[in-house]
């Protein structure tokens, strides 16, 4: 996965917790800075930012836990979209 | 005023606010009124046109919901459940679930409400006790659901469960055989939106119930909610608009004190305040909808902030539209008695004003490092 897609996740988040700076393992749940609420809008975030709705199979907070895992997802679902139009 | 809400207005004023004390009497919305509000497409206003719904933006969304609410509070909470209903089974429902539900769901044939509250799950939805066992490919449901808004008239229920994997929400046929209702009456507020407790008893649902994922259900929760919240915040205008609407008419019409009410500064006062509420929390409302209208994840924030405001203010504005109708404001049947009652109600629903002030101080305090985060020193 791009370095560019881990800097606009990673640009959000900090972005949302101005005093805090994470890193692209850190669980940002169990650290503490982000609360089960702010999920949706990480939800909100990666299908308005990446272009794609993230579809029922993945919508588990695991892939929402750190910029590594949203990364991650981003690089899957890019890959589904390729996949299908080529 | 957009010429939706002006179409909006006019409905209301035509068919919902002068039968509105009729409803409340009756505790029940009368078949004509859910099919008018149908031949609108409605109830289908949060599901795009090309599935089928209305397809409104979340300013007119809001728009309609303020204007039912202005009129009668408990067909705007039956909106608002149908509407977070049809919007998670749109949004993550089962290919099955929609082709199934979706074409009935949009114009209001197929009612739907929304099942998360317990007898001990309130604030804290983590405390949801109903359970959803796997059994093969179904789900076998059981547990208790209180307080469910049109919960006696229902066709389709989106229920909160646990589930092995986490949280996870499903859509229950009201017809199944382990689903049982018991109207609940008599509620302080809104009291046409025939509420009941649901009981779900070895419920048998297919996989394909399942709304999201296993383990997702906060998240559809939250989405579903965070509509819930735009709606009851806009619906707070509604109350605010009728309370404003009523003091003016009364208090430019009753004699006391050697000239009319309207001419005393007290009373001036208090009809200033309201009129500032309402354009503030339109404005709350309206910033809210504009940002889910652009995706911009603020919403959710922005969503909390404009319901806290809104239903707040409503109270104040009822509770000063009984004061100054005076006995009047306390006979049964008069409609400022009714929005004072729905306004308590909307400081209750879709997060308390509690749970609101928490949610929002912990937005704010964002600004500075969390007690617990390692990574906020580096
Ligand atoms: C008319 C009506 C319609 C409803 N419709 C539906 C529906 O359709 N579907 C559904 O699922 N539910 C529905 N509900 C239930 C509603 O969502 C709950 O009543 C609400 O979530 C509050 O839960 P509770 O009543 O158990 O109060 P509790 O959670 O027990 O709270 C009691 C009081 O404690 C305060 N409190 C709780 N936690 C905290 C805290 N952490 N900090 C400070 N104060 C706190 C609350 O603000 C409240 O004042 C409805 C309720 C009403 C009255």
């Amino acid at each position: 996965m791009s370095d560019d897609t881990r800097a606009t996740i990673r640009q959000f988040i900090c972005g949302r917790f101005p005093s805090v700076s994470i890193s692209d393992t850190d669980d940002i749940f169990a650290i503490g800075v982000a609360t089960s609420l702010f999920a949706m809008e990480l939800v909100i975030f990666v299908e308005n930012t990446f272009g794609f709705q993230v579809p029922n199979e993945e919508l588990e907070m695991a892939n929402f836990r750190s910029v590594e895992a949203i990364a991650a997802l981003v690089a899957r679902q890019s890959a589904t979209v390729a996949g299908g139009t080529g | 005023m957009t010429p939706e809400r002006s179409a909006f207005r006019a409905f209301v004023d035509e068919t919902v606010a002068p039968r509105a004390d009729e409803f409340e009497r009756d505790e029940r919305i009368p078949d004509d009124v859910y099919k008018a509000v149908g031949a609108h497409g409605w109830w289908g206003a949060v599901v795009p046109a090309s599935a089928g719904g209305t397809g409104f933006d979340m300013r007119t969304l809001a728009a309609l919901h303020e204007e039912i609410g202005r009129g009668c509070s408990s067909l705007r909470s039956l909106l608002t459940v149908h509407t977070m209903g049809a919007y998670a089974l749109y949004r993550w429902g089962s290919a099955a679930a929609r082709e199934q539900w979706l074409p009935d769901v949009v114009t209001g044939a197929a009612r739907m409400a929304f099942c998360l509250t317990e007898p001990q799950a309130g604030s804290d939805a983590t405390m949801v006790a109903t359970t959803a066992t796997p059994d093969g490919s179904d789900f076998v449901l059981d547990g208790v659901k209180r307080w469910i808004t049109g919960g006696q008239v229902a066709d389709l229920f989106l229920v909160f469960a646990r589930t092995p994997r986490g949280p996870a929400a499903f859509l229950v046929d009201a017809r199944n055989p382990g689903v049982s209702r018991s109207p609940i009456s008599n509620v302080l507020g809104t009291r046409a939106s025939m509420l009941a407790e649901v009981r779900l008893t070895g419920c048998r649902v297919p996989g394909t119930a399942l709304v999201g994922a296993a383990g997702a259900g906060m998240l559809v929760a939250t989405g579903a909610l965070d509509l819930g919240r735009l709606s009851v915040a806009a619906g707070s205008c509604g109350i605010i608009d009728a309370c404003l609407d009523a003091t003016v008419a009364h208090t430019a019409g009753r004699v006391q004190g050697g000239g009319l009410l309207r001419d005393h500064q007290l009373v001036r006062a208090k009809v200033s305040d309201m009129l500032t509420d309402l354009y503030a929390a339109r404005e709350l409302v309206s910033r809210a909808a504009r940002l889910k209208d652009a995706g911009d994840p603020e919403t959710i924030n922005a969503t909390w902030v404009a319901k806290y405001h809104a239903s707040t203010a409503a109270m104040r504005a009822a509770t000063d539209a009984v004061q100054l109708h005076g006995a009047l404001g306390c006979a049964d049947g008069h409609p400022v008695n009714r929005y004072f009652r729905d306004a308590k109600v909307m400081e209750i629903i879709e997060g308390s004003t509690q749970i609101q002030q928490v949610t929002i101080a912990e937005h704010a305090y964002r600004r500075v490092p969390a007690a617990n985060a390692s990574g906020g020193a580096r």
